[in-house]
């Protein structure tokens, strides 16, 4: 890793670090990036007061509109406000061509993936994949074998992370094919950053991404099973407990469709109504935004209360479609992960535009030898997990944390992979009235509808305590607004 | 609409009319204690709470106002503001965000240490940013949303609320001062005009009946002036508007909300003060808060709380 070296003693920028991660804004010998050119000398005439002033207000407006999630395992219902960084994150738009290449070509071979497992099962067959890999699958669901999803389409909505190795390359670190969030963030984000810096937003030409609620509308109403004129269409949640629910009523507002919760719906004779002030109104496509483990207790876990009995009797016999369908976190179990390049191959014959983070298979003898032996250089995640739980982090972990992961790999090898600690790239926060380096990753939003759309950007997030690599909201990460500029 | 989004639509309009009418009662009570020939402050504040319908809290008589306002109880001015926000906050999608972003401001300033702390050093800002604050929410409310059926039930919700509060307001007081003429103390006529204040009311009364303050005016502009939006016969009539333009839920349940504000807003109408005093204001009053509880049941009978086998296949 080479040394720190400092970019410039000039203004916010005055102590700013180089090391061995990709920096976002600054090349190696610390000149400004071409498309990071304008933000750069924008932030050098603006007096330090005001750069500060400015932060304050953003976080204002993000806490008088209530811009909130829930931790889990705190006091019930404690909102913390987001944090946000003030500094955009900016991307040159030939990088997110190839970006957007990448994830179409990802997510449709993905979604042909789910159809063919869940009907001929051709992949297993070929031994493409081993027939284990899946039916271990903690997200498996075998009640959706043969039965025929609107359009074909299991993914509805998909966030894919991706980071950027030092060597400059974005690569993936993990799909996120049940319901992804953080959409909200990066919506709410953009408007209070633009009202931050707008004489800079506008001058540097940043492509829009505020009619992402318009497209998820259509996408939904497309999945819809009935001939209608204007299907309902309604968003689940499971309430506002739910560390995403100000997502939900942000984005149920935005589409102008009912938020619903479980206690809402009611199942008769297979189809999903409603309880209005009017009397039962007919359901026609859920954006489900609870697990498939919630979402009928008479099909799946019994003591849920969160989701409706009979839903998914409804689903089964075409009378209601689900975005995204039952069972396709299948594909984003973090073993399955490590077939997508051969899942891409398989199904549309074509190389990974986008690679993926180099994934060790803890059921693969060479590869677990391998891993117990150099823990501490290692990511070790449990498969079916997310949000940065359940994950060891090898070089930031004491000696008995790594006997621990040991212990728990040799138990049970299928629940584990691990990965290389990948150095993820730095952009420059706005912490403490200085602008610091802290490592970033970034979550696109795809759309998968009659094609597959990308609004341009995604969410940024950052890990805001020094040094972490940790992005998660649940594990102190922030995040950042995302601009797709013309260079 | 969701009949749960209607159901917290209406409670958060009612929590947070309770809130700005306690808040302009405590304040205009803390105004008529300056006076050195007031009434007994502990009988003050006995009166106070039988008009907010709450048990007369414990303690020194000095810390009830503000008990009343930041106490535990479900019925203080900041627990009703964290109700409403509640309320708000579990139908987000259906409050426009301006209402949102105005509700959660003023629930950020009167809670906790930042509420307290005002109230020390002036408990008379503190109860005007809590009136203000439900003011410009209202305002919000009526001009940057659709008046559609979810306005319709902030618009119940409000004006029970606002009625119900001003039939055991009077109650309260009619009880205490019956009668007011030239004879009386001027302690007493300080009383009147603190009732009238309470209600936003001082004003609207001298436009009608002049300065002259006498208690059968008093009683008959806050329960059947038309145009006074304090009065209970002003609720009424927009009770009964709103009430005919919601859906037609269950044909029973709802020909019964109909009949029942019907019939009230018709007792309004055709009554007369004179008839009233003569029959007795408490009864009548009585009567008043009960049919409003009859209304408030129906309301929740006919849109919220219906069996699911009455209306499948509808």
């Amino acid at each position: 890793m080479a040394s720190p070296s400092r970019v410039s003693d000039r203004g916010p920028f005055a102590g700013y670090e180089l090391d061995g991660a990709w920096d976002e804004m600054f090349d190696s010998s610390g000149e400004p990036r071409p498309h990071y050119q304008e933000l750069y000398s924008r932030l050098l005439a603006i007096p330090a007061d005001e750069l500060r002033r400015r932060k304050q207000a953003a976080d204002l407006a993000f806490l008088n509109q209530g811009i909130t999630f829930n931790v889990y395992g705190r006091e019930e219902g404690a909102e913390q406000i987001f944090p946000h960084d003030l500094l955009p994150r900016i991307i040159a738009r030939a990088e997110w061509r190839e970006i957007e290449a990448g994830l179409t070509q990802r997510i449709t071979a993905l979604n042909l993936f789910l159809q063919d497992i869940y009907h001929q099962g051709r992949i297993l067959s070929d031994k493409v994949i081993p027939r284990e890999v899946i039916y271990t699958c903690r997200h498996y669901r075998r009640e959706m074998r043969g039965i025929h999803v609107p359009q074909g389409r299991y993914l509805t909505v998909v966030g894919t992370d991706l980071i950027r190795r030092p060597d400059g390359r974005f690569v993936v670190l993990e799909d996120n094919l049940r319901v992804p969030s953080g959409v909200s963030y990066m919506l709410t984000g953009r408007e209070i950053v633009k009202r931050m810096f707008p004489i800079l937003y506008q001058s540097c030409g940043v492509m829009p991404i505020d009619h992402y609620s318009q497209l998820l509308l259509s996408t939904l109403r497309g999945l819809a099973p009935r001939e209608v004129a204007d299907p309902t269409i309604v968003l689940l949640s499971p309430g506002i407990y739910n560390s995403a629910y100000f997502e939900h009523a942000f984005l149920a507002r935005q589409m102008g469709i009912d938020l619903v919760e479980g206690c809402d719906l009611a199942v008769h004779e297979d189809i999903v109504y409603m309880r209005t002030t009017s009397g039962l109104v007919r359901v026609d496509v859920i954006y489900r935004r609870i697990d498939d483990d919630f979402i009928d207790p008479l099909a799946f876990r019994q003591d849920s209360g969160l989701g409706a009995a009979g839903i998914f009797n409804a689903y089964r016999v075409g009378n209601i479609a689900l975005g995204n369908a039952i069972g396709t976190g299948v594909a984003d179990d973090k073993a399955v992960f490590a077939y997508v390049p051969k899942i891409i191959k398989y199904y549309l014959g074509e190389d990974p535009i986008l690679e993926n983070v180099e994934t060790y298979l803890m059921t693969d003898d060479a590869q677990r030898a391998y891993v117990l032996d150099h823990i501490d250089e290692m990511v070790v995640k449990a498969v079916g997990e997310s949000g940065g739980y359940g994950m060891l982090i090898g070089p930031h972990s004491s000696t008995e944390q790594h006997e621990e992961f040991r212990r728990r790999i040799l138990a049970d090898p299928r629940n584990y992979i691990a990965q290389p600690v990948v150095n993820l790239s730095r952009a420059p926060c706005f912490v403490e009235g200085q602008a610091h380096a802290r490592h970033v990753d970034l979550r696109p939003y795809i759309l998968f509808g009659d094609k597959v759309t990308i609004v341009p950007g995604g969410l940024t997030r950052v890990a805001l305590r020094r040094g972490s690599l940790v992005v998660n909201s649940s594990q102190g990460g922030g995040s950042k607004d995302t601009w797709i500029i013309h260079e | 609409m969701l009949s749960r989004v209607a159901d917290n639509l209406y409670w958060m309009s009612r929590h947070l009319e309770r809130a700005e009418h306690a808040a302009s009662l405590i304040d205009e009570h803390l105004n008529l204690m300056l006076d050195s020939f007031s009434i007994p402050v502990d009988q003050r504040w006995t009166r106070v709470a039988a008009s907010l319908g709450v048990a007369m809290p414990d303690g020194p008589v000095e810390g009830i106002a503000q008990t009343l306002t930041f106490g535990e109880s479900s019925f203080s001015i900041v627990s009703c503001i964290a109700a409403a926000r509640e309320n708000a906050r579990q139908v987000r999608e259906q409050t426009g965000s301006a209402m949102w972003e105005q509700l959660n401001r003023l629930f950020l300033a009167v809670r906790g240490a930042a509420g307290e702390n005002q109230w020390t050093s002036d408990p008379h800002e503190f109860l005007k940013m809590v009136r203000e604050g439900a003011h410009l929410f209202q305002g919000i409310t009526d001009s940057t949303i659709n008046h559609d059926q979810g306005w319709r039930f902030i618009e119940l919700g409000r004006y029970l609320e606002r009625a119900g509060a001003l039939a055991a307001l009077l109650d309260v007081h009619f009880d205490m001062f019956a009668d007011l003429g030239p004879s009386s103390e001027l302690s007493e006529h300080l009383e009147w005009v603190g009732l009238l204040k309470s209600c936003s009311a001082f004003e609207g009364y001298c436009k009608v009946y002049t300065a002259d303050l006498r208690a059968d005016r008093v009683a008959e502009f806050l329960l059947l002036n038309t145009v006074f939006p304090h009065s209970i016969r002003f609720c009424m009539e927009r009770i009964q508007s709103a009430v005919r333009s919601l859906p037609e839920g269950s044909r029973k349940a709802t020909a019964r909300v109909v009949r029942l504000t019907g019939r009230l807003r018709a007792a309004l109408s055709f009554s007369n003060i004179e008839e009233i005093m003569s029959a007795g204001l408490h009864p009548w009053l009585d009567n008043v808060r009960r049919q409003l509880e009859q209304i408030h049941v129906g309301i929740r009978e006919a849109y919220v709380d219906y069996p699911i086998e009455r209306s499948v296949g509808a």
